[in-house]
């Protein structure tokens, strides 16, 4: 009953392609899974819209959206309703053709990294050898949508927005990247199928997640620090900061145009949470070992859930850094403490199981922690502002 | 050590989340249509004209002196001074608007035909949800619709409102005793002119 209710996507799936002739059993099974997730994913993102305008007005003591439906659980119905009826504005100069393709090209892109990342025991799309390569390709092509965007709109905010995304993004990349291999260098696999398999081991009743390691914590916390700025969220959402550059590259895109590319923001941002949940929080195993019954597919969405919720959470603390800052966190301190990690994790691994090196990493890790936090900040052109005026 | 601050701010943030659901001092959303503020004593937003007794056209302050229609910065008052006269308060004589327009699209809630007004016939209005689907008819206000009586006027400002009926009711003291001395004069002088005609008809004696 147990591994039915686990693997009733599976089984239902298998069921449905039963009726086809062998021959199309395949290529039927495969447009089932995406339809499913094409299915899945935009639904998330209605909850995800509700959740964050509930949660931040909880933070900002006040309501939230509360008036269509039972507590407002209708408005994201609401919303898409106005998004789809809104007028579509192409401004006169824009670049149409690219002006249009923008959000088409991006809404798939967001949607390709799915296919590699497994979101119970045996759901898995595509079970590729090198499926975290695969999903960095994908994810670094968004760039691509983002600038096509601004670019054709003809606008300097789109532009001005663009180009900040572009740099942020090409900047959190690399310590995306470099934080996922310091969890690669263990497993010993790109496969994020074989990454999760790697966590599901339990001592006692507490599982072997990589974030319970002190070069596991390290990377996690970069991992969520970059992935916040990979998808362009608050702190870090120069791109579309709109005190600044009205929305960035979306200022010149209205009604449907624009819900694709806040349906695109919302995907990538479950994506990179369930990359996350799969590198570092063990995917879809269970966070205690008598907890092994509950369907696996439901640990790995409350996952996603939980990072989203941390996300808005984020959202409605932090202010918003300027480009500067942004650029100075990413180089002289996220980057160079994440290849310190690499470091880490390979002593971790040749210092072999036992004591030693638990306190050695942690040790390290603290340590350049502190002392980094202290030096990679500090201004040193401190003063009087001196102006130079044309002569 | 870097990230203390934002963990406090995490904190804090945390504390008004799950605060709201628990404390109700928190969340000081007032729900307009179901719930309501009473209104301030000093709001104002627009104009409306005072009358007097239980008829609105007969107890209306208004003389149409125009001083409000002049006064008025962004124009959106319009008067028509009427043909004939009907007494005010006092039973003098006056002219009444025969036509007191104001435009709720125009009005911007200034106060100034209120501080010109002479005779105290127009004063701020609290009601505020002016909004109508009419956009020319629904939105130019005429004389019935501002007429508000003197009661309502005390209702919604009391302090101003017994002021102004303080006020009113000295000046028609006032008045009642200007003219009662003048009487008195007149009385005295008719009899002065009585006892004067009586003498040279005494010494005629």
């Amino acid at each position: 009953m147990i591994q039915t209710l686990d693997q009733i996507f599976v089984l239902f799936k298998n069921w449905l392609v039963g009726f086809l002739p062998a021959g199309w059993q395949v290529a039927a099974g495969v447009v089932l899974c995406v339809i499913a997730i094409i299915a899945v994913y935009p639904a998330l993102f209605a909850i995800a819209v509700l959740l964050e305008r509930k949660g931040l007005g909880r933070m900002q003591n006040r309501y939230g959206p509360n008036r269509v439906g039972p507590f407002g659980l209708f408005q994201p119905v609401a919303d898409g309703i106005k998004a789809l009826v809104k007028e579509d504005i192409v401004p006169l100069r824009a670049d149409r053709v690219v002006h249009f393709l923008a959000p088409v090209v991006l809404v798939p892109i967001v949607f390709m990294g799915f296919a590699v990342l497994p979101m119970g025991r045996h759901m898995v799309l595509v079970n590729m050898d090198s499926g975290l390569l695969f999903f960095f390709a994908m994810g670094a092509s968004t760039e691509l949508a983002v600038f096509m965007a601004g670019w054709s709109s003809r606008n300097k905010y789109s532009l001005l927005g663009a180009m900040r995304a572009i740099a942020q993004m090409i900047s959190y990349e690399v310590v995306l990247l470099l934080s996922s291999v310091a969890v690669v260098m263990i497993a010993g696999s790109l496969s994020l199928v074989k990454i999760v398999e790697s966590q599901n081991h339990y001592t006692g009743i507490f599982p072997h997640w990589y974030v319970f390691t002190p070069w596991g914590l390290a990377g996690f916390l970069i991992f969520v620090v970059a992935s916040t700025a990979e998808t362009n969220r608050s702190p870090f959402d120069l791109p579309e900061g709109e005190s600044e550059i009205v929305a960035g590259y979306f200022t010149e895109y209205s009604g449907f145009k624009f819900a694709l590319f806040f349906l695109g923001e919302y995907v990538e941002m479950f994506a990179v949470a369930a990359l996350g949940t799969t590198l570092f929080l063990g995917g879809w195993t269970a966070p205690f070992s008598f907890l092994g019954w509950v369907p696996t597919w439901i640990w790995f969405f409350a996952k996603i859930l939980t990072w989203i919720c941390v996300f808005i959470w984020f959202r409605g603390t932090l202010p918003r850094l300027r480009q500067d800052q942004l650029m100075n966190f990413a180089w002289k301190f996220v980057l160079p403490f994440s290849l310190l990690n690499l470091v880490v994790v390979a002593l971790w691994r040749f210092l072999g199981p036992g004591w030693e090196q638990w306190v050695i990493c942690s040790a390290i890790l603290l340590v350049a922690y502190v002392v980094m936090g202290r030096t990679a900040f500090t201004l040193k052109n401190i003063g009087p502002r001196k102006y130079r005026y044309a002569e | 050590m870097l990230g203390v601050g934002v963990l406090k701010g995490l904190g804090e943030t945390a504390r008004n989340f799950f605060g709201s659901y628990f404390s109700k001092e928190r969340l000081t959303t007032v729900q307009y249509p179901e719930q309501r503020i009473p209104t301030v004593e000093n709001a104002r937003v627009f104009p409306f004209l005072v009358y007097d007794g239980p008829e609105w056209d007969a107890g209306m302050r208004c003389v149409a002196c125009q001083i409000c229609e002049k006064e008025c910065p962004p124009k959106c008052i319009y008067i028509e001074k009427s043909k004939d006269k009907k007494p005010d308060y006092v039973g003098k004589q006056q002219f009444y608007p025969a036509r007191f327009d104001i435009d709720v699209s125009v009005c911007m809630s200034c106060q100034i035909c209120v501080e010109v007004c002479p005779f105290e016939a127009i004063k701020m209005d609290t009601a505020f949800e002016l909004a109508t689907d009419d956009r020319f008819g629904g939105l130019l206000q005429d004389r019935k619709q501002l007429a508000k009586s003197n009661e309502y006027y005390h209702q919604i400002h009391p302090t101003e409102a017994a002021e102004v009926d303080g006020r009113l009711a000295e000046e028609k003291a006032k008045l009642e005793a200007k003219a009662k001395a003048a009487a008195e004069a007149a009385a005295a002088k008719a009899a002065a002119a009585k006892a004067a005609a009586a003498k040279p008809a005494e010494g005629e004696k």
